[in-house]
């Protein structure tokens, strides 16, 4: 789950971490007080205004802008609240700005990146630390890979001072910001282990004329496994920010993805999921979606998943791959003949049910007046729901 | 012989007082497994399954009174990192977690607690494992597999099943099927199955299906170029997954490797694995495979 840049920053400040500070909204009518309340917070005259959308990029695309007065303030504030921004991490279609940031503005000497998250291959959370600040860090891990220092942690012991140390001799700091830098980097992983957090990056984490250490930006990802230990983190959920189709899709319990194609899915597990796909594309077609109806597919699920693939116009024909292990192939027939009779559909659908209960599956199949495409293998499947599209 | 898990095998069930847990001991109870208890803490002294399987107190006494030497873990997500930790302080020997949801940070602080432990933990996350008409630690249909010579890893369940599917399709059984799990800690890698298979006897091939992301497929494709002698067929489920958009980017740089399907399935060609393109291939490329080493 991911949350907006106020809402992480709120976070950091309850850790102490020092943050560019400011005021979100989401009504226009509240910009004008809202612009006076951060100057005489921050005893400032000068601000930043900045679009709260999940998506990186906000910056480039026009949804991050310095405004030299307080007029300047609303007017950027009336331009990016309501705009829709495109960055290279949104649809093409851009996201909505529901809400903007009113923040101070901050005299920048230095930029630098900070990100801790989980590093599989070892088991260890660790610091990705740069001096390369303010950039788009994959293309600093591309052609400088030698800037970006590495940092493990040790989950039993934690955070030790000396490596907070070691972060901070990454940045190259000195005198009175070295003493910062610990701070915050000891400060920043507890954080991180409490929150239960996958991600947290800082980029940029400045120093400003004033000699401060400070969070300019901060974007945490959390792990969905460990949300039901964080009422207060899922209260910050902002569905708006979602696919409407995938955020359907999860109240049915059902993992969907859209993509571009024609031939819709419905597959029971993951990878068998991703297999699927594959082999559609293999056979000359092109997968309209990642459906994966988990262990517990029955008629209500089978159901839903086809409201969830036929929600998407472009679909023409639908593959359902079913292999089943606790899942009985009986069920998921029953599933397919009720749903198909009751929701009228007009795509051609073929169907390969394989494992528990197969054969009273395809029996019920044949029985049954609806009209279904049976396919035996995957490969048969794969070239019978190509063959529909073409 | 086989790998992990054989007919002596002695299976408790942690959970077993719950939905999952009982359906699933008793799958594994009919499949022929020696399932010789179960644990569910304040549940001691109970029986479950028509009387057939004792209930302990925790994994320590299950040790002790019935000798267990696996655990299959049916505990839900919140407890579940205990359950693991318990079973290897009892000196469970091999450890199977079915749980799905466990947090991550739990899993780091698993991780940690099992470096220096004798205990071997397959999954989280996982179907568990398979040794045909011997002993099923998991929830892998067993009517699907045979006993063979060729040993399977995954990181998915269903498309597992489709690989074992296949291989009997083309008149090859199985050493032992290992669910490996798809989380992003989990207990024993791809590395250490194919070490384990190329090692055991009674393993002729080894299939070895991944999925996009993290770099374990990578890691035990360039451990096999030099240490494995047995064919191994590979797939990568994920070719048209789309990238992913991601909020943050530090995920896909920690590694600094590519975790495309495209580039994992390169590698192991590099390194000499029969790389299949289609899913639906794995079954008859490994029979090619097998004919080709024996002439």
């Amino acid at each position: 789950m991911k949350i907006h840049e106020y809402q992480a920053k709120e976070i950091l400040k309850k850790y102490g971490i020092p943050i560019q500070d400011g005021i979100a909204i989401d009504d226009i009518n509240q910009a004008e007080a809202t612009i006076d309340q951060v100057a005489t917070d921050y005893n400032t005259n000068q601000f930043v205004i900045k679009a709260q959308i999940h998506a990186g990029g906000r910056g480039k695309g026009g949804g991050v802008k310095f405004s030299s007065s307080k007029e300047k303030a609303l007017e950027n504030a009336k331009n990016i609240l309501g705009m829709t921004l495109i960055t290279h991490q949104t649809t093409d279609e851009g996201q909505l700005v529901r809400k903007i940031m009113v923040a101070e503005a901050l005299d920048i000497e230095k930029e630098f990146y900070v990100a801790l998250t989980l590093d599989r291959s070892t088991g260890q959370n660790v610091f990705m630390i740069s001096t390369e600040g303010g950039v788009d860090i994959e293309e600093v891990a591309e052609k400088t890979p030698e800037k970006i220092k590495r940092i493990h942690i040790n989950p039993g012991q934690g955070i030790l001072p000396f490596q907070a140390r070691q972060c901070a001799y990454a940045l190259g700091l000195e005198g009175d910001l070295f003493k910062q830098g610990v701070k915050l980097f000891m400060k920043l992983y507890k954080c991180f282990v409490d929150i239960d957090a996958e991600i947290v990056e800082i980029n940029p984490l400045v120093i400003t004329e004033q000699g401060q250490l400070i969070a300019l930006d901060a974007k945490f990802n959390f792990d969905g496994n460990a949300l039901y230990r964080h009422k207060d983190i899922v209260e910050m959920r902002d569905e708006n920010e979602e696919d409407p189709t995938e955020v359907e899709a999860a109240k049915f319990n059902l993992n969907y993805i859209k993509l571009d194609g024609n031939v819709g899915c419905m597959v029971n597990g993951a990878g068998l999921a991703m297999g699927t796909m594959d082999i559609i594309k293999l056979k000359g077609g092109e997968p309209a979606n990642f459906l994966d109806v988990g262990g517990g597919a029955n008629v209500e699920t089978v159901k839903n998943g086809f409201r969830i693939i036929l929600s998407d116009k472009n679909v023409k024909a639908v593959l359902i791959n079913i292999f089943g292990g606790i899942v009985r192939c009986d069920r998921v027939a029953n599933g397919i003949i009720q749903a198909v009779s009751e929701l009228d559909l007009k795509v051609p659908i073929v169907v390969r049910l394989a494992g528990t209960n197969a054969d009273i599956a395809k029996e019920l199949l044949e029985k049954s007046d609806v009209s279904l495409i049976a396919a035996e293998t995957l490969e048969e499947a794969a070239e019978k729901v190509v063959a529909e599209v073409k | 012989m086989a790998i992990l898990v054989n007919k002596d095998s002695k299976i408790i069930v942690q959970g077993i007082t719950g939905s999952e847990g009982s359906f699933h001991a008793e799958q594994c109870l009919d499949y022929g497994g020696n399932v010789v208890g179960g644990v569910t803490p304040g549940k001691g002294g109970q029986t479950v399954i028509d009387g057939k399987v004792p209930v302990f107190n925790s994994c320590e006494e299950a040790r002790a009174k019935v000798g267990a030497n696996v655990s299959l873990i049916f505990v839900p997500p919140p407890f579940a990192a205990d359950a693991i930790m318990e079973a290897a302080d009892a000196g469970i020997e091999v450890i199977v977690c079915i749980t799905e949801g466990i947090p991550v940070n739990d899993m780091v602080n698993v991780a940690e607690y099992l470096k220096g432990k004798s205990s071997r933990l397959i999954g989280p996350n996982c179907p568990g494992l398979l040794t045909p008409d011997e002993a099923k630690v998991g929830i892998m249909p067993g009517f699907i597999a045979k006993k063979g010579r060729v040993g399977v890893i995954s990181k998915s369940g269903t498309l597992t099943y489709e690989a074992v599917s296949q291989l009997c399709g083309v008149g090859l059984g199985q050493s032992t099927c290992v669910g490996i799990g798809g989380d992003p800690i989990i207990g024993t890698k791809m590395k250490d199955l194919l070490e384990m298979f190329e090692n055991d006897p009674d393993t002729d091939a080894i299939v070895m299906i991944g999925e996009i992301g993290g770099s374990m497929e990578i890691e035990a494709a360039q451990y096999a170029k030099d240490n494995v002698k047995k064919p191994i067929v590979g797939f990568i489920a994920g070719q048209t997954a789309p990238p992913g958009r991601r909020m943050g980017h530090a995920g896909a740089i920690v590694s600094g490797a590519d975790e495309s399907a495209a580039a994992k399935m390169k590698v192991m060609r590099d390194c000499g694995l029969h790389v299949v393109d289609s899913p639906s291939e794995i079954g008859l490329t490994m029979k090619k495979a097998l004919e080709t080493v024996k002439v």
